[in-house]
Order: structure tokens, then sequence, then C-alpha cells
């Protein structure tokens, strides 16, 4: 009775409320093979716990109504030695034999479903290096030919039903890869190199976030992932592998040259302009994505201005500085900004 | 029963030299004056009289001085449990400060900095201050008296232990209140621990406390160990010990057996900081990983560490409320060691996500399921004595229901967590969140309060309220459900641990309104605990000396007990001395009350093997706990704190070890 009102008061609501969203960033988004497997491999799971959680619950509420007594009858019973009680002994023998078997169960549907993922990572068809940083993610799809090589930030475009080797390194602390609706995580580890697999099962927009502790902005580190059909996936590679387009406007000349030769060349690149460091986020199509500032905001105008102007205020302890731009230099930064599509 | 007496003891090796041997029979003369001076109980001594000798011999000197420099097992134990609950207030207001702020998506209540402060606090504090000092203090202050003797083993060890564990976290919660508390997590994984990512002093403050409670930690697993294997009473056979002692000899092995390793990260990572070695730095030869199989190596061995004590004190409570011995004693005993034992093998499954090969992961999926057939048996056995028994629903027994309800639900979910693909989706999630408050709430925490009210009348003489402590459980019970069971969902629905805020739009904004509701429901109600407790230490009903029927030995004595725990050591013929014997127990004589002495017995048989002399009060012990405290401190900020530091450290140990007579004791305290 206990439970069954903990089950109504807690689970229900949760239950409507977990149906109500597009699963986004959920473990019930099913949209890749591993999350699939995942998904099959976990109801088996709850059906065995639920089934052995019943057996004891029963075995507790048979033990509290069989004989409970009142307060005064509180007296040692002497007599029966229940320790030897055949009947108890071979139960408690069944017991153990029913977890092992239930367990064995189990480990091997675990094995085989570890096997089965460990089997998809042998075909893929692309490859994409994703590094760490506190607190943006770093991309770069490798290609045969070095002109195809392509380099950009915090959103990951992927080819759906098409294997893609994702590798994993670290600049500087340990993240996680996470992206709960393609399926499990993998670390990125300094000094060590990790891949996963990953088979896109349908189209759509899946967000991700660092899932391992990585210091002040860890739960700011996120990443827009976009699964989409595979002509679409070449057009967008096609046209992220353009150069920056030249500023068309006097505002965004303004914005050109400030960026380019101010201060925010020193983190930033922008592909074809002298604005070429490593240390933030590659920004040749910045205005393209879909999120600014590692999946924290959603890319908009006023976003821009906002996370330009003070982006400590909006993610402190970020690494970006705030620089305390004039009112014009903002302007013209965003106007700039806004055409690199 | 049993007299145990001196016999003369003249084989000395060796002749002596006619010269000499006239000092000798001098000197034996007057040793055999001095021994017919020595008071022992017996017929002769026995009631008021002896009480009152023993007293004299027992009590401490009053004031201050006396106050620090006790040595006695009981007021220690008392202060640990104390100072642990009060660490819980601490760790629980930081979790209701957390839970405010995740209330609500992108909630501005408390910025990432200061978030990031508070989970790390939370986890070191619940850990590392409250967990496991809280059933060492409880062992410290039961065990001598649940094993029919006078005193712990080691008692200046003992004292010097809590001073050890008090200084670590006056340090963790002094940095906290200046604003420097630790900001890297409980697990402080490196390189963001390391000197690069973590500038300043907050990553040194944590390892310091953690070195603090190791060296606390390990004392008192030595005192432990010492004091079940010695110090049982007489006839108290292994095969005969209760089962909480049982699992805190269990826990104190795995204390010897994991704390190094802690014990050594924590002194690698100070050393990366400190001096540069760079142990943990993947650029300088060093490997990030190596830290997290050294913590886990610890780390996973906790859990049990916190949980073992914890089945001990359900047996205890389903012992005494069931009027039954615990079905299957040697199971209960065997499912406790074999715990213990394969504990040691599961770190791996906390670094599924490493990129470890997967293979060998298969090797810790299986040792991690496998530990739930140990604890599935133990669950039987409370059960099946339950279904034989006839329970009785006090207080402590509701607890034990609580934590069956609870616990076995986090159990399962450990298993759902040990499998390999389950865990790369679950793991640093919500859902993890959720598994192990299942288990370190529902399965160390209920039974904690269990305990608590239980032996609250042996220790403070009276009874906590019964309907405040009734109200107090199914507050706790359902509060614990609502604020822990949505985090199940919040994880499978995206939600990564350690962040300090969510968007909107995720579908987590019910769950975590729900965990803010349940959390102050929780906390609601353990403040209704103490203040049930601190109402019951005037107004509780006078207990005497064993109020529910227990068959214990700690029962065998006045509530609170006296400083000597018992007039006469008591001799055990069987499992459950108590309802076994109908008025008095029967009891060895012998011991002296002139001098501090307890009865030493044999590991196995519990025979009576040697008198042992018992410390008197020290100050030593505090001066020693204060001397290596500074070293500790000062070293986060010079190596050369080390080298100067260990001056003032080892005169303490040699003053504290400094052998107190040298002429010959008027008997030898071998019999």
């Amino acid at each position: 009775m206990i439970f069954q009102a903990r089950v109504r008061a807690a689970v229900l609501p949760l239950l409507l409320s977990a149906c109500s969203y597009q699963h986004y960033q959920s473990d019930f988004g099913g949209a890749a093979v591993a999350d699939r497997q995942f998904l099959t491999l976990f109801w088996i799971f709850i059906g065995v716990c639920a089934f052995m959680y019943a057996l004891v619950i029963a075995f507790l509420i048979a033990g509290i109504a069989r004989r409970s007594r009142k307060a005064e009858a509180n007296v040692v019973e002497t007599g029966r030695h229940h320790q030897s009680d055949p009947l108890m002994r071979s139960t408690l023998i069944g017991w153990a034999a029913l977890i092992g078997v239930g367990l064995a169960a189990l480990a091997i549907a675990s094995f085989v479903a570890d096997r089965s993922m460990a089997k998809a990572a042998t075909n893929e068809k692309l490859a994409v290096t994703v590094t760490g940083n506190q607190w943006w993610w770093d991309i770069v799809y490798s290609s045969d030919q070095p002109s195809k090589m392509l380099h950009t930030a915090n959103e990951l475009h992927l080819p759906v039903g098409v294997p893609t080797r994702i590798y994993l390194n670290s600049n500087d602390v340990i993240h996680s890869f996470w992206v709960p609706s393609l399926g499990g995580k993998q670390d990125l580890i300094p000094g060590r190199n990790n891949a996963i697999t990953v088979v896109p099962k349908t189209t759509g927009i899946f967000r991700g976030q660092c899932a391992e502790f990585c210091g002040t902005q860890h739960a700011h580190m996120a990443l827009v992932v976009v699964v989409e059909s595979y002509p679409d996936f070449i057009k967008w590679w096609d046209g992220q592998l353009q150069p920056a387009p030249a500023p068309a406007t006097p505002v965004a000349l303004a914005g050109y040259k400030y960026v380019t030769t101010g201060p925010c060349s020193a983190c930033h690149s922008i592909g074809g302009t002298p604005a070429s460091a490593t240390v933030g986020p590659d920004l040749t199509h910045l205005a393209s994505r879909k999120s600014i500032a590692a999946g924290m905001l959603p890319m908009s105008k006023g976003n821009l201005y906002g996370w330009v102007e003070d982006p400590q205020s909006l993610k402190p302890g970020s690494k970006m500085p705030t620089i305390g731009l004039e009112p014009d230099q903002l302007h013209a930064v965003v106007a700039y900004l806004e055409t690199l599509k | 029963m049993t007299d145990v007496r001196a016999g003369d003891f003249e084989g000395v090796a060796g002749r002596p030299a006619p010269s000499e041997r006239e000092r000798v029979e001098a000197e034996n003369r007057r040793l055999a004056e001095e021994r017919k001076k020595i008071v022992r109980d017996g017929p002769k001594l026995k009631g008021e009289k002896l009480a009152a000798r023993l007293d004299a011999t027992w009590r401490r000197p009053p004031g201050i001085i006396g106050w620090l420099a006790t040595v006695d097992h009981k007021e220690i134990g008392r202060r640990y449990i104390v100072t642990a609950l009060l660490f819980l207030a601490l760790g629980g207001v930081l979790a209701l400060a957390m839970r405010l702020q995740l209330a609500r998506p992108d909630n501005n209540l408390i910025g990432a900095d200061r978030y990031n402060q508070l989970f790390t606090m939370h986890g070191s504090t619940m850990m590392f201050l409250f967990a496991v000092p809280v059933m060492e203090g409880v062992a410290v202050y039961i065990i001598p008296l649940m094993l029919g003797t006078r005193s712990t083993a080691f008692p200046r060890l003992n004292a010097f232990s809590y001073f050890m564990y008090l200084f670590g976290g006056l340090l963790l919660w002094g940095a906290f209140v200046l604003n420097i508390g630790p900001d890297i997590g409980w697990f402080a994984y490196t390189p963001l621990s390391g000197p690069q990512f973590s500038p300043g002093k907050r990553a040194d403050i944590w390892a310091q406390m953690i070195t603090f409670t190791e060296v606390s930690a390990l004392a008192a697993a030595v005192v432990l160990v010492c004091t079940i294997l010695k110090t049982r009473a007489p006839g108290m056979t292994l095969a005969r010990m209760p089962l909480f002692a049982w699992a805190m000899l269990v826990v104190a092995v795995m204390i010897i057996f994991s704390m190094p390793s802690v014990a050594l990260a924590s002194s690698m990572l100070i050393s990366d900081r400190l001096i540069g070695t760079n142990f943990f730095n993947a650029y300088e030869h060093g490997d990030a990983l190596l830290w997290q199989h050294l913590f886990w190596f610890f780390g996973h061995p906790e859990v049990y560490i916190i949980f073992l004590p914890a089945t001990g004190f359900v047996s205890v409570i389903v012992e005494t409320f069931c009027r039954r011995p615990v079905f299957a004693h040697a199971v209960v005993v065997l499912a406790l060691i074999s715990t213990g034992i394969l504990a040691f093998g599961l770190w791996v499954h906390h670094m599924f996500a490493t990129g470890l090969p997967r293979v060998g992961y298969s090797f810790y999926t299986a040792a991690s399921m496998s530990v739930s057939i140990p604890t599935g048996l133990q669950i039987f056995c409370w059960l099946a004595t339950m279904w034989d028994g006839r329970p009785r629903f006090e207080v402590p027994m509701l607890y034990v229901v609580g934590f069956i309800i609870t616990f076995v639900i986090g159990g399962l979910t450990g298993v759902m967590v040990a499998a390999v693909p389950l865990d790369l989706q679950l793991h640093d999630t919500y859902f993890v969140v959720a598994h192990f408050h299942y288990v370190l709430i529902g399965g160390a925490v209920f039974p904690l309060l269990g305990i608590l009210t239980y032996w609250y009348p042996k220790i403070t003489g009276r009874m906590m309220d019964d309907t405040l402590g009734k109200i107090g459980f199914w507050m706790v019970f359902l509060g614990f459900q609502l604020a822990f069971f949505p985090m199940h969902w919040s994880g499978m629905l995206g939600m990564p641990r350690r962040v300090y805020t969510y968007p909107a739009g995720l579908g987590l904004e019910l769950p975590n309104l729900l965990s803010t509701i349940g959390a102050f429901v929780v906390a609601l109600a353990v403040g209704l605990f103490v203040v049930n407790g601190l109402v019951s230490l005037y107004r509780g009903r006078i207990a005497g000396p064993n109020p529910w029927g227990a068959a214990s030995l700690e029962w065998a004595t006045s509530s609170p007990p006296p400083v000597y725990n018992f007039a006469h050591i008591p001799v055990v013929e069987s499992n459950t001395p108590l309802w076994d014997n109908d008025g008095e127990l029967p009891v060895v004589t012998g011991l002296r009350v002139d001098e501090k002495e307890m009865l030493l017995t044999t590991v196995v048989a519990a025979t009576p093997d040697l008198r042992e002399p018992v410390p008197e009060p020290s100050l030593w012990p505090l001066i020693s706990a204060i001397a290596v405290g500074v070293v500790f401190i000062s070293s986060i900020f010079s190596p050369w704190a080390i080298a100067v530091g260990l001056v003032p450290c080892g005169i303490a140990l040699t003053a504290w070890f400094w052998p107190k007579e040298l002429k010959r004791h008027p008997e030898p305290v071998i019999d």
C-alpha cells in the first residue's frame, strides 16, 4: 500500500512528463543503434529486477501479516529451532539459486549486448574527431583530401544510417561525450585516445552534454547534434568548407576589422580571414549553428549581443573574457558575426 | 565460575650471581608484600562496595583537562556520534541549498562556483565526516559493551582517532566558510584537481581532509579489530559473537586494506601540487586514469564500509523485535565476509566510460553483480526471521521495514548499472544519484536511525518518544521516496550529475521540483529526530537496563552503563545470553579493581588468556593529534612543513609511548 501510494504520487506524473517531450536529450530517444540496444536491455533488466523485487516485498508482507502481535506479548519464544527448519532451509537454497540464475541471465544478456555494440564499431564510413575543452567542443571532420578537412565547433552533423567513428580527445581535463538519444557515453581523457561508433537511425536534432564533471561551467558544456539525410549532410559539409563571406555593409566591415585584428582574434579563427587562433571555438560559420556558447543559448541576434557583451555574467568562469566593448563596437561585431552563415 | 588468578612466577632464565641473589630475594619479598595488597573482585568484594571501588578506579579526573584526556570508549563513542550527526546536519543543509537551486530550470539562486563547492562539500562531508565516522562511533561505544568487556583495546589510540577526525572536519568546514572550500567533486578526478586546473588551495584542503580521515579511520579500525578479536567475554566464541560485531570486524579489516590506497592517491596528489611530481600529468609521462584506479580501489569498498555496519544494525534490531536469533547465523556471517572480499574486485565499474578494454569490463560486470548474492541472502535471512518470529513494530523495526523496501530498489538499480551497456547511458547521470542514495540512505541511514533509537536508552538511560519517532519514520520514508525516486527519471531524461543548472524544455522541471519538495520533507524529519533526541534526554521515560528485552550483553549492565561497564565480566554460553539465562549471568572474577584492568581472551574460543592493564587518561593523544594536524595543514603551503613539523610529532609520540614503570610489577599479568 505504501509502495502503491508512492508509485501513484511519483511515477505517474513523471511518466506523463516523460512522454510529452520530444526526446531531445533523453535515453528514451532511440535515435541510433546503440540507444535502441540500450533500451531493449534496459527493459529486460527492469523485468527481471521487478520480479525479484516483487518476491522480496511479498515475503516481507507475508512475514508481517503472519504473526505480528501486540506489544504486551513481548516474550521470547522457546522451543522450535527454526534454524534447522528444513522447509526454511530449502527455501534459502532455492532463493540463492534463483538469484544466481537471474544474475547469470542478466550477465549473459549484458555480455551479448556489449559484444554486438563492439561489433558495430568495425565498418564505419566517416571519421570525426571531437576534442573537449573547458567548456566547449572542438570538432574536426577527416577526409582523404586535405582540402575537405572541416573544422567546426559545438555542433555535430551526422548522416543518418552511416556508421560514424567519433574519436575523442581532450585538451585539458576529463570530459565525457554523451548524446543520450544516440547511445552511451565515452570519456575524453588527456593523453588517451578513445572512440565510439554511432549509427544514427532517425533524422532530427538532439542535444548532448558533457557527463564528467570538468570544472566551473560543466553544466554549460552542451553540444547540438543534427542527424540529416546523406545529401543534406554533404551539402552542409560543402557549405562549411567555404571561407567566411566578406562583409557587405559598413557596419559589418567595422566589425570584421575589430574581430580579425582585435582581442577576438587572439583566441578564435575565422576561415578566409587573418583570425586563425585555435584557443577558442572556430567561428567561420557561427551564424549557421543552432546555438552559441556550447549549446547554452539559442542562436539569435539578441543572444549574440548578450554573449559578446558580457560572457562572464551569462557563463561565469568561462574562458571568454568580458572585454568591455563600446556600444558601436558591439553593434559592429554582432553585425559581422551575423553574416557568418 | 572460572576464577582467574595470578600464579607465582619464579622461573627466570639464567642463574643470578650470589651477590645478586640477596637483592633478588629482597625484591621478591617486597613483591609478595605488594601482591597481598592487590584488590580483586570476587565473592568477598561485590555489590555496592565493588561498584564504588571500580568507580573510583575507572573514573577520569574531572574538569576540562580530564574531559580532553579521557580514554573511556563510551565518552569517545558519544563524541564520535554527536560530531558525525552535526556533520550530517551540515551536509544536509548543503543538500537543501542544492535542491533549491535545482528546483527550477535556469535558476540563478546559487552561482556555478558556489554550487560546485556545495556538491563537493556535500559528498565529502557525508562520506568522510558522517557515514564512516558515525559507524565507527556507534561501534566504539557499543562493541565493548556487546562483547562484555571494560574498554576497547588501545584506548588512547581511540582518543587520537577521534581528534584526528575532528580536526579533518574542522579543516574542511573552516575552509568552506572562508570560501576556499574544495570544488572538484568528492572524487577529485585528476587532472581537474591537479596544479594546472585547480590553482589555489582548494584541492589541497580536500586532499588533506582525506589524509586526516584516513589516519583516523585506520586507527579506529585497528582498535576495533583488536577489541573484537581479543577482548570478548569468556565463552563468546567466534561462532557466538553477535552479528554486529562480525559486521564491524569485516568492516575494520576492509578499512585496513582500502584506506592505504586512497592515502597513497591523496599523497601523490598533494606532491603533484606541492612539488610538481606529475604522477597524474599525462603530458609529463604521468597518467590521468591512475587516480581513478587508486581512488575507486578505496572508493568502492568505502560503500560497503558504510553499508555492512548497517546490516549489523538490521540483524540486531530484527533479532530483538522478532524475539528470535537471526535465521541462519552462519549464512549471514559468510555473507558479510564474502561481501567484504568481493567489494575489492569491483572498482572498475566506476570507470566503464573511460575506454579500458571491453572484454576486461565483462569481468567487473560479473563481479559487481555477484555481490548481490550475499546481500540477497542476508535479506532472505532477515525476512525469514520475521516470518518465523513475531515481529513487534516499534520504531527501530519500522526502520528495518523501510530499509528493506528502499534498499532492495537501490540494490537492483545497482545490478543495472553493473551492466556495461546500461551503465554507458546511466553513468554520471541522476539515475546514479538516485541509485546510491537508495543504497546509502535506504541501506545505511535508515538502519542508523533505527539503531540510534534502539541504543538511545542504553546511552542516555531514557527512551526516545515513540509517537514522535513514528511520525519521523513516516516522514523520512515517504519524503525520501519523493526526493529520490524522480531522480531515476531525470537521469534517464538526460540530466547529468554535478550540474548547477539545467535548461527548460527537456522534461526535467517536474522531477526536479518533486525532488526538492521531498528533500525538505526528509530534512524536517531529521530535524524532528534531533528534537526527539534532545527532548528525550530530559523528558524521556526511564529505560532500565534492558527496555527492549534484548539478548546481547550490552543490555546486561545498567543504562547508561557505569564507567567500568560491568561489575563482573560476564561469561557467555550461547548466542543469546540474556534470553538463555534467567536472572543472573555467570561471571568471572579476579580482575584487579585497584588498577584499571581488563580481561583478554583467545581469538577463536574466547578462553581467558591475559589480564591487561588499561591505560590511564592522557593528554598525549590530543597533543599528538595537534602536532600531526599542524604538519598536515602546514604542508598545504610548504614542503618544509613536513621536515620541520615532524619534530613536534616525534616528541609528542615519544612522550605518549614512554614506558611509565620500569620496576618489576608486583605480579605478571599472564596467568
